[in-house]
């Protein structure tokens, strides 16, 4: 069963979000789902270019309220 | 399987065409294969020359070297001339502007309105002694009430994702600086002969 972890990246601004997923993901197993939780408005265009970049799967990004969700699959 | 199998076009649709239009086409086509291989196989690359050693000029060295490596690329930074301030085991990194004429001048703290005012600074008003540790002291409050790390933080998070930091040897003699002075992950002391070779293979190369 592959499990699900959560990063807080709210408050942090440009390149931290992306340096803590990274982070992140290095930790995790293949095939495992990465939620980040973000306030920085440059990390939907980030995540979208990181995420076709390094091979994960980017499953969603939505805005909900101030913050912005992003859930990764881990390639 | 026999030998005439392995050779037969029928078993082996990607065997060699025997005449010379198919050929031509089935080199084409294996050569286009073999560069779109290559080219997913490549790792990118990015070679920074960092020579400045002032608090806002040492964020686009780090920022964009970290991002890289948090890309999977393979990134670096050659430190020259005063860029090698950014790699001193103690920061003391100062930010004025003086001779910086685009630098905004914003409260960190206050009301809305005031935080949004460009403060008009005459020049000779920031040549006032006591001055650049103000403008340094405002940046640094800005920088944290925003969530962007700090030059240290960025430093640690470049080495921890695996940038190569390489420094200029002629600048140390240059500024009698002593090798202490710097951060032990300093990986060479080289010159501007040996940082070229690598540069020269690098996909993105700046000059900051």
């Amino acid at each position: 069963m592959d499990s699900t972890q959560m990063l807080d990246a709210r408050g942090l601004n440009c390149p931290l979000p992306i340096l803590r997923t990274k982070k992140a993901l290095n930790a995790m197993h293949s095939g495992d789902t990465l939620k980040v939780v973000a306030t920085d408005p440059g990390s939907l265009k980030d995540m979208v270019a990181f995420c076709s970049q390094t091979g994960n799967a980017l499953l969603s990004s939505q805005q909900a309220g101030g913050d912005f969700e992003f859930l990764i699959r881990k390639a | 399987m026999s030998i005439t199998q392995l050779h037969s076009p029928e078993t082996r649709p990607d065997a060699m065409p025997a005449d010379l239009s198919s050929l031509e086409a089935w080199f084409d086509r294996r050569l286009d294969e073999k560069l779109a291989e290559r080219e997913a196989a490549r790792i990118p690359s990015l070679a920074i020359i960092a020579t400045k050693g002032t608090m806002d000029m040492a964020y686009p060295p780090f920022i964009l070297a970290s991002t890289a490596a948090a890309l999977g690329w393979n990134a670096s930074i050659f430190f020259t001339f005063y860029g090698l301030e950014l790699l001193k085991k103690d920061l003391d990194l100062k930010v004025s502007p003086l001779g910086n004429p685009a630098m905004p001048m914003k409260m960190p703290f206050g009301p809305h309105w005031l935080k949004h005012l460009n403060i008009p600074v005459p020049t000779l008003a920031a040549a006032l002694p006591g001055f650049q540790g103000l403008a340094t002291a405002m940046m640094t409050k800005t920088v944290k009430a925003k969530g962007v790390a700090s030059i240290g933080e960025l430093r640690v998070l470049c080495l921890e994702a695996g940038v190569r930091m390489v420094a200029c040897q002629m600048t140390v003699d240059l500024f009698s600086y002593e090798k202490d002075e710097f951060i032990a992950e300093i990986e060479d002391w080289i010159g501007a002969t040996s940082y070229l070779a690598e540069a020269k293979k690098a996909d993105v190369c700046l000059f900051v």
